[in-house]
């Protein structure tokens, strides 16, 4: 079981785990003998928090850097305990820590009392969702292991976890220095009777039962090892929530693709036909869909999860840069990705004196937001009261993981921030004198936004080029843009980095915008498209039209292609198909070609 | 799940995530038992494939059974093995056996020096070809930005402070007071170019867990753990001028863990038989340094 340990810096965290690990004989002899022998050399006297500040550095400043773990085992379990920092500058550390955690001793020093990291962490635990905290009122030698002093901040703090909807597990009065009520009752502190550090971390529930709950699959990534003559294509990822069987139905969200489970597949085990929470396992389906990794595996039976690209949420952030509106962010959540902006910020609250402030503008470093996010494509989750770990997501500024939150209901309906876009953008439009119409007619033919689309490799960019050449010969304008050609050029800002694929998808879509206008047939190839990629390019490229041509496997979900070639043959057929479409189209006369 | 279930299920899925994110991945495969468990997860990870190349730095006093394994296995599990090694210093005699430097510096030159070197492409890497049977130059010189390592957390003080993926710069140097958040299940996967990253699947594993998942599983590994007559066995492997044996009784792997869980070696830290670790700043400054 992993416990966490979290509090205000100097409030004796460490001294807490070292005294659980020497009063428990959990120490390896060498580790006790090296710490007192670095305390001999440097004048020091021995204390048991050293044990744990094994970093030089660290030991020179005195305080936790970083989250250490520390190995433990009492007769009931194996413990990981995890020394949070409680150093504020930390706190990136301390979430580390905590996160992992399936329950938490708070540490707060009798004689100094709640202090802002005293609430900050308890605020951060419960985001965090771990449930059990058990408040540890440290040092009560020095206050003469007085009960007043103990019941007066059991009160207090109470008052705190209240307003912040916890609810502890217990409070116990320790000096973890003088090894009070850690491993055995305090004969100094007979009036209180409840259990010791090692009782109450044994008296932790372990997790709660998630096999009963709906299932829920991240897709985490698809296997295929064909050269090492292995045929199975394996959906691969680590069960969320709930179980499944092998001939259960399951559903893919977003894309919406149904199959069938034909194995659970694993290596070295015995033949399993189910799967369920906490493995991590692989399924082989009974119908080869294209899916990609990112996407939510569920069963059709159970209650759903959201589908959404708006969403209310719980933010803490911890980026050096604050969170602003319109900067694009990288959304993590499960094992989906997606860029993401912050539409809207409803309040923020201020762990330190735990006041709101609704009128902030940005979230600063350390801040708790409720705000409202919105994505660029949807993606699959819940809210984070009915599955936690579908629920809560990472925030990814500039490479650094900057925030992390929980999602609290889904906000599909209302303008998304492309609409928005494109309403604003259309509005601003300045026409010339030449109406499309007009243009039309002295083309001969409909201005068109023709997308090719498929896997890389399926000979896409030929088929476009020499659509091109065609209606070019025949007198029609009709122009190919290579991707190649704009990433060094209108993408050089943006360059090719696999973030920026969201933006570069918009520019080419803006570009079609003005081509289209301008009368063109504007052909271009993207790579893989799915259903949420020609939706946006059919906005941005609005009031014009799209022409979409799938080649080689269909990757689309619910949007029918205007045209699908399953396999390319001759050069010469697959432009003939393209060119007779255009004619029934009415995009070119017939007796143009 | 019991807590070996759990331990496997994370550091699978650790193994997962650094496929999907890094295109160019190595492993780093030292022989021992840490390493060799890490293997057998990407086995699981990978429905008994490895697709990813397994890296090891051959100082030439390796303890020469461990070669010999290292290369039966690569051949049985069709492994990606490549190894490095500091051509100079051996050529040279910059080393301690020689005579020519201390434990920490030969360590430095024939380990750190090595693997830097090996990783970022610059000094000639060898290739295990399956048919040839034989080492042969690799041509690959791309540096790998992703390494995964089989650290463990409860080896030693500074170890336990990694984080599962931790990024180093470009000069392998280990920011130990400023790493990244990692939240939940989610690591940090995105770096700025001229970074790369270690990967770190068994940091929350103990050396008994080790121990017993290799008798659950039945992973193969180097006799040198075993006593085989001479009433010693290796606990931890090394070169073997500077490795010395546990005295130890145990010759199977149920008196191994035996001797671990209650018997003599349960109060007695792992790496004691490593002469290294004893010099002046130890262990913690090899691995500012790139030591794994």
């Amino acid at each position: 079981m992993n416990i966490v340990i979290v509090g205000h810096v100097d409030h004796g965290k460490s001294t807490v785990i070292g005294r659980l690990l020497a009063d428990t004989g959990s120490l390896p002899e060498g580790k006790l003998d090296a710490v007192k022998a670095s305390c001999r050399r440097n004048s020091k006297p021995f204390e048991y928090a050293f044990l744990l500040d094994a970093l030089k550095d660290e030991q020179a400043q005195g305080i936790t850097i970083d989250m250490a773990r520390c190995f433990f085992k009492t007769k009931k379990r194996d413990y990981i305990i995890i020394d949070a920092p409680g150093h504020i500058e930390f706190l990136k550390n301390m979430i580390t820590g905590a996160s992992r955690a399936e329950a938490a001793l708070l540490v707060i020093d009798a004689d100094e009392g709640i202090q802002e990291n005293s609430r900050r962490h308890g605020q951060m635990v419960s985001m965090l969702g771990v449930k059990q905290v058990t408040v540890l009122v440290n040092k009560m030698d020095l206050v003469g292991y007085r009960e007043e002093v103990y019941l007066k901040l059991q009160a207090d703090y109470s008052e705190f976890l209240r307003q912040i909807k916890v609810t502890p597990v217990s409070f116990i009065p320790v000096s973890a220095r003088e090894g009070e009520n850690i491993a055995s009752h305090s004969e100094l502190m007979g009036w209180y009777t409840g259990p010791t550090v090692l009782d109450q971390l044994d008296g932790f529930a372990s997790e709660a039962d998630l096999q009963e709950k709906p299932f829920r699959f991240p897709v985490q990534d698809i296997y295929k090892f064909t050269k090492e003559n292995d045929d199975r294509r394996i959906v691969a990822g680590t069960v969320a929530a709930g179980t499944v069987h092998a001939g259960d139905e399951v559903l893919f969200l977003p894309s919406g693709k149904q199959s069938r489970v034909l194995s659970v597949e694993s290596f070295n085990t015995r033949p399993k036909t189910a799967a369920t929470v906490g493995d991590a396992i692989g399924f082989t389906l009974a119908t080869q869909i294209y899916i990609r990794p990112g996407e939510l595996m569920v069963k059709p039976s159970d209650p759903q999860p959201e589908v959404g690209s708006r969403f209310r949420v719980n933010i803490f952030w911890l980026g050096r840069a604050p969170m602003v509106r319109d900067r694009e962010y990288k959304l993590k959540l499960g094992s989906a990705k997606a860029s993401v902006r912050l539409a809207e910020i409803c309040n923020t609250l201020d762990a330190s004196d735990l006041s709101f402030s609704s009128s902030k503008q940005q979230l600063e470093c350390r801040d708790v937001g409720e705000c409202i996010l919105e994505t660029s494509r949807p993606i699959a989750f819940d809210p984070s009261s009915s599955s936690e770990s579908t629920g809560r997501f990472v925030i990814v500024d500039n490479f650094e993981i900057a925030g992390g939150g929980i999602v609290v209901e889904n906000l599909s309906s209302g303008e998304t921030l492309l609409q928005r876009h494109i309403r604003e953008r259309e509005n601003n439009w300045e026409a010339g004198h030449v109406r499309v119409e007009e243009r039309a007619q002295a083309n001969s033919h409909q201005p068109k936004f023709i997308v090719f689309t498929g896997a890389p490799g399926t000979g896409k960019r030929a088929v476009a080029k020499s659509l091109e050449r065609t209606l070019f010969e025949n007198r029609m304008n009709a122009y190919y843009l290579g991707v190649a050609s704009i990433d060094r050029g209108l993408d050089a800002d943006i360059g090719a980095k696999a973030d920026s694929a969201d933006e570069r998808l918009r520019r080419i879509g803006e570009l079609a915008r003005i081509l289209t206008d301008a009368g063109l047939i504007f052909i271009t190839t993207i790579d893989d498209a799915d259903d949420f990629d020609i939706e946006a390019l059919k906005q941005l490229n609005e009031p014009n039209d799209i022409l979409v041509i799938n080649l080689g496997e269909n990757g689309f979900s619910r949007y029918q292609p205007d045209l699908h070639l399953p396999s390319v043959g001759e050069l010469k057929e697959s432009v003939a198909l393209v060119v007779t479409m255009l004619k029934t189209r009415e995009i070119i006369n017939d007796w143009q070609i | 799940m019991d807590h070996l279930d759990k331990l496997e299920a994370q550091s699978v899925y650790i193994l997962r995530e650094a496929y999907r994110e890094f295109k160019s991945l190595c492993m780093l495969w030292s022989i021992g038992k840490d390493s060799t468990v890490m293997l057998w997860l990407a086995r699981k990870a990978f429905f008994g494939h490895v697709p990813i190349p397994l890296v090891h730095i051959d100082t030439h006093y390796k303890i020469p059974e461990m070669i010999a394994y290292r290369d039966r296995i690569a051949l049985e599990w069709n492994l990606n093995m490549i190894y490095g090694e500091n051509r100079d210093a051996l050529e040279q005699k910059l080393t301690f056996p020689d005579g020519n430097t201390d434990r920490l510096t030969c360590c430095k030159y024939l380990k750190s020096e090595a693997l830097k070197h090996t990783l970022s492409g610059e000094w000639p890497r060898y290739r295990l070809d399956h048919e040839l049977k034989r080492y042969v130059p690799d041509e690959g010189k791309e540096p790998y930005t992703g390494v995964i390592a089989g650290v463990r957390a409860d080896e030693e003080g500074s170890r336990s402070k990694e984080r599962y993926f931790s990024p180093r710069d470009k000069d392998n140097v280990w920011d130990v007071g400023d790493q990244p958040p990692e939240f939940w299940n989610q690591f940090k996967t995105d770096f700025a170019p001229g970074t790369h990253v270690r990967i770190h699947p068994l940091l929350d594993w103990t050396e008994l867990n080790i121990w017993e998942y290799i008798e659950r599983e039945n992973i193969p590994i180097v006799s040198l753990y075993f006593n085989q007559g001479e009433g010693t066995r290796f606990r931890s492997l090394g070169c073997y001028p500077c490795t010395n044996p546990v005295d130890s009784e145990s010759r199977t792997l149920a008196e191994v863990i035996e001797e671990l869980r209650s018997g003599k070696l349960s109060n007695i830290a792992e790496r004691s038989g490593r002469a290294q670790d004893s010099e002046d700043g130890g262990l913690e400054t090899l691995r500012r340094d790139g030591y794994m």
